[in-house]
């Protein structure tokens, strides 16, 4: 496996101690060894990937030098457009389907040089928390084959812990990105909504989603970030102001820095191991120098339900294109309607179907005010229940998942259960603020623990500050142990 | 009874933008099926929405045009609705802030002026097309259906009347003028053949003196404005029928069957008709400030009827003015020329409206072809007024003008259609007719005042024409009393 950084693989591929081709034939020679249980990526790219390699060596070269992701192997969720290579969002629906265009986050990433090795495995169209709703199987968590990786990016989170990619991308629409780094023991961000363009994104929830990176430090978080965010005019949602740099608060500590513990996120359904390992770090961070206090967001306990209104509504809406007309997976019928309604029956899983439903229902007439209409509302108290908090500290922190990752299967009967998940995670997407999870160390079971860092929109500077802060006082660099062997 | 019919009118204008509404696909009529798209037209995955500037700044010129006040925050809506022709299964909307509302239309109807309310004018993106094989383009029984995107995403601006219009007529009326606005604005090409104005209209009847509304029926597929005046009559007149025979008025969609002349109701259900609306997420709302409108405001064309009003003071009939500031700009140009150079407004209009629209007419010409300017024009009317062309002389100039001639005096003159003014030759020309008479001399001075006309008849007659008949007259008369 690659077992550096993305600053030290940058450092070395400059130096020349190793070469972009020699960096990718690792990366897929660990996939080769680790698939087969793993499970982390649904398509491999390896010729689109050997050319970008050995363009990028070539690029060295000649001292062209196109940022820190150059040469760099990394991994997308197979919900980004490739053009001309297949994307299915994990869904049946999308079986074969080659998009004629590159999402504009993965035009970003070759322009940069990245080295696209694939696409990562995820619940179907982003809809879960363990990606055990892939159409096309599961991705299993490389510290436990038991247990799942968390989802919905399980995939991109599963790569990068052990060792396929050195950053992947996912993106984050409830914790997806969050949710799954906390159970795999790799750093996972959310950045502000808006500022990563959702241009070639295959839309769950568009007010939302946001796409982000898995990286194995924090350092290499912000890097990746800054490979892919800026305004996109090909996205009117796209932020167009002054973006801050997230690298400016790494290695600043904490000194003085107000850290809100949110006290909504502890107690009934969170693991003991969790709480303890949340209550040493910000111990931790209060002896680094941090004034840390404990802030109520009450507004948190009702999240997510609102969540559960707003992202299944916007989904009933996006999902509608897949009719079996113009691309993907069609059954025929005899009528155009049948032909509609037997292609989304068969197309799309039972997770998909039933958000489909509860969000048709709630922006039915006659229940959108109830449903969706209250739901906004929630929404925007939440954002106020932020705004509060921001006056008087800096960051929030938090568990990022109440519990470690979980058997697989455990939670596939229970629905409820399972969108407890992203009970941590949810708030920052509905006030599309950013939020990183930073691994702070394992369970006597020997599984991953994060914990997760909120700051205001557009506060990635202050976010990655405090998480680099984390990462330090955690000294947390293990790497999975369950498919060592492989490794 | 006595029942009155209150009709609402939905009308949809096709914008003439060089972009589609949300994409940089051209807009282009009769293009290769499929040939104009994109992902974001095709509704492919992944691919979003970016709002077209130019056509917001359109449809808030047809909105100001239309005595709308525009809001000052708008915010798109998704239609949800399921069409193979709607590549997202939703539609680009809007439902309860449009970009314009309140305003009104002032329609002439029968020499009178009725103002009919617009409730609101907003903007959504257009459909792609079916085309149905076989079975006459009918959808049932069709062998296939092919689909073309081309038009799908562009720009469409919805303009929806208040139930204020009261009959077939006032309905065309009310049609026509919106097209002329619309056309005037230069948002849009405004043909109806193209499908780039469309109208569906709500009708319903009520006794007369009743406050309350009764049940509407919607009526479809009119490509003509007689076709919206033959349906909504037809209409009226079955709501009538239904209700005097003891039936009652469903609330429906009808079909109007252009060739039987009647409505059918629509059996095919067009999805559901729970829109299931919701804030567009895709898209921000929009903001058009004080300073935008008021940019757009003053970039507006004089519409038809701030230019009627304008002819009028310039000393035209209603009626004259009515017709002349819905002629086309071209005509118009050569009016508004030709008063400038000093004809006065009422003899130009008259020429313009009678004797120039019908030469363009019989000859097949275009009014942006015709050899005619203001200049040209105000000299004819100008020579007429002082006798040198009389005025059958002065049709055969305006002929030789329109046919490329040369300017009237040129014409008139290469033509030899001057009037004679020499007073001694017109003299030598009554003496000899006086001469040649002597029975029609003998008979004035008996007292047979109409020989006077027999005797200038004979004048022009010996001249050609080309003698002033007025001057004439008055050297005879000075001659047979003499």
């Amino acid at each position: 496996m690659i077992d550096s950084s993305i600053s030290e693989a940058g450092r070395r591929l400059r130096s020349g101690e190793v070469t972009a081709l020699s960096l990718l034939k690792t990366a897929l020679d660990t996939a080769g060894r680790t698939e087969a249980q793993l499970h982390a990526f649904l398509t491999l790219d390896t010729e689109g990937a050997r050319q970008a390699a050995a363009q990028a060596d070539a690029d060295f070269a000649d001292g062209i030098d196109l940022g820190p992701l150059h040469g760099i192997p990394v991994a997308l969720k197979d919900n980004m457009c490739t053009r001309g290579v297949e994307t299915t969002a994990a869904s049946q629906i999308l079986a074969g389907y080659l998009p004629p265009y590159d999402a504009t986050v993965v035009t970003r990433l070759r322009s940069g040089g990245a080295v696209v090795v694939g696409k990562t495995n995820l619940d179907e169209f982003a809809m879960g928390s363990s990606t055990e709703n892939s159409a096309y199987g599961t991705t299993y968590n490389p510290w436990d084959l038991t247990r799942v990786p968390g989802g919905s990016s399980g995939g991109s989170a599963a790569s990068v812990a052990a060792g396929s990619s050195l950053a992947a991308f996912g993106s984050d629409t409830g914790g997806s990105i969050r949710q799954p780094a906390s159970l795999c023991g790799v750093v996972g961000m959310k950045p502000t909504y808006g500022t990563v363009s959702r241009y070639g994104l295959i839309a769950f929830a568009s007010s939302l989603d946001q796409i982000g990176p898995f990286t194995r430090t924090v350092e290499d978080s912000a890097l990746a970030l800054q490979a892919i965010w800026g305004h996109d005019p090909h996205d009117a949602t796209s932020y167009a102001g002054d973006y801050p740099d997230p690298t400016n608060g790494l290695g600043r500590g904490v000194e003085g820095l107000r850290i809100g513990l949110v006290s909504e996120l502890s107690g009934e359904g969170f693991e003991p191991a969790v709480e303890t390992a949340t209550g040493a770090m910000v111990a931790s961070l209060e002896s680094a120098g941090a004034e840390v206090s404990e802030v109520s967001l009450p507004t948190f306990d009702i999240a997510l339900s609102a969540y559960y209104l707003i992202a299944p509504a916007e989904a009933s809406s996006n999902l509608a294109r897949f009719d079996g007309i113009r691309y993907g997976l069609r059954v025929d019928g005899s009528t155009t309607e049948e032909l509609m309604s037997r292609t989304r029956a068969e197309g799309f899983g039972p997770e998909v179907t039933r958000r489909i439903l509860l969000g048709t229902y709630s922006l039915s007439a006659g229940y959108y005010d109830a449903f969706y209409g209250q739901a906004q509302r929630v929404r925007a108290a939440i954002q106020e229940d932020f705004a509060r908090a921001y006056q008087q500290v800096d960051v929030l922190v938090s568990p990022t998942s109440p519990t470690v990752a979980f058997e697989a299967g455990a939670r596939t009967a229970d629905p409820l259960a399972m969108y407890l998940s992203d009970i941590c995670t949810i708030p920052s997407n509905l006030s599309g603020h950013p939020a990183i999870s930073v691994p702070i160390g394992l369970d006597d079971a020997g599984l991953p623990i994060g914990f997760q860092v909120m700051a205001p929109a557009l506060g990635e500077e202050v976010m990655y500050q405090a998480a680099a802060e984390v990462e330090h006082l955690a000294g947390f660099s293990i790497s999975p142990t369950a498919i060592e062997g492989a490794l | 009874m006595s029942w009155e019919p209150v009709i609402g009118i939905e009308v949809h204008v096709e914008l003439m933008t060089n972009s589609k509404m949300f994409c940089g696909c051209a807009v282009a009529f009769g293009a290769e099926p499929n040939t104009r798209t994109c992902p974001t037209c095709l509704g492919l995955p992944g691919a979003l929405p970016v709002p077209n500037k130019v056509a917001i700044e359109s449809i808030m010129s047809i909105g100001l045009a239309l005595n709308c006040q525009v809001s000052p925050r708008s915010v798109f809506h998704r239609k949800n609705y399921f069409y193979a022709d709607l590549p997202k299964n939703y539609q680009i909307s809007q439902f309860d802030v449009p970009v314009c509302h309140d305003g009104y239309l002032d329609v002439e109807v029968d020499g009178e002026t009725r103002r009919v309310g617009i409730e609101r004018a907003h903007m959504e993106e257009d459909t792609g097309k079916s085309m149905h094989l076989g079975a006459g383009g009918r959808i049932h029984a069709a062998e296939g259906t092919l689909l073309d995107f081309n038009r799908s995403g562009v720009p469409l601006v919805e303009i929806v009347s208040r139930p204020d219009i009261r009959g077939a007529v006032e309905s065309r009326a009310y049609a026509q003028q919106l097209r002329s606005v619309v056309a005037e604005l230069g948002v849009s090409d405004a043909r109806l053949e193209e499908g780039s104005i469309r109208f569906d209209a709500n009708v319903s009847i009520r006794p007369e003196g009743e406050e309350l509304l009764g049940t509407k029926v919607e009526i479809k597929n009119m490509n003509s404005f007689r076709s919206l005046e033959r349906a909504v009559d037809f209409e009226i007149g079955r709501q009538i029928d239904l209700v005097e025979s003891g039936g009652l008025v469903v609330q429906e969609t009808r079909h109007w069957d252009e060739e039987a002349g009647v409505t059918h109701s629509m059996r095919t259900k067009e999805g559901s008709s729970d829109y299931r609306y919701f804030t567009e997420p895709d898209l921000v709302p929009m903001v058009m400030d004080e300073e935008w409108v008021d940019e757009v405001r003053g970039r507006l064309p004089e519409l038809p009827a701030d230019r009627r009003r304008r002819y009028e003071q310039q000393g035209l009939d209603r009626q004259g003015a009515g017709v002349l500031s819905g002629m086309d700009a071209e005509l118009r140009a050569i009016y508004e020329e030709a008063v400038r150079s000093g004809a006065p407004a009422k003899a130009a209009a008259t020429w313009l409206t009678g004797e120039v629209i019908g030469w363009a007419r019989k000859h097949k010409v275009e009014s942006s072809a015709l050899l005619l300017d203001g200049a040209g024009l105000a000299e004819l009317i100008e020579m007429v007024d002082e006798g040198l062309v009389s005025s059958s002389a002065a049709k055969e100039v305006l002929d030789g003008v329109l046919s490329g001639g040369g300017a009237p005096g040129v014409v008139a003159k290469d033509h030899d259609l001057l009037q004679m003014k020499d007073r001694d030759a017109l003299e030598a020309a009554v003496d000899q007719v006086v001469a040649a008479h002597p029975g029609a001399v003998e008979g004035f001075r008996q007292g047979e005042e109409k020989v006077v006309g027999f005797l200038v008849g004979q004048v022009m007659k010996a001249t050609q024409g080309k003698a002033d008949p007025r001057a004439v007259n008055q050297i005879l008369r000075a001659k047979l009393s003499e």
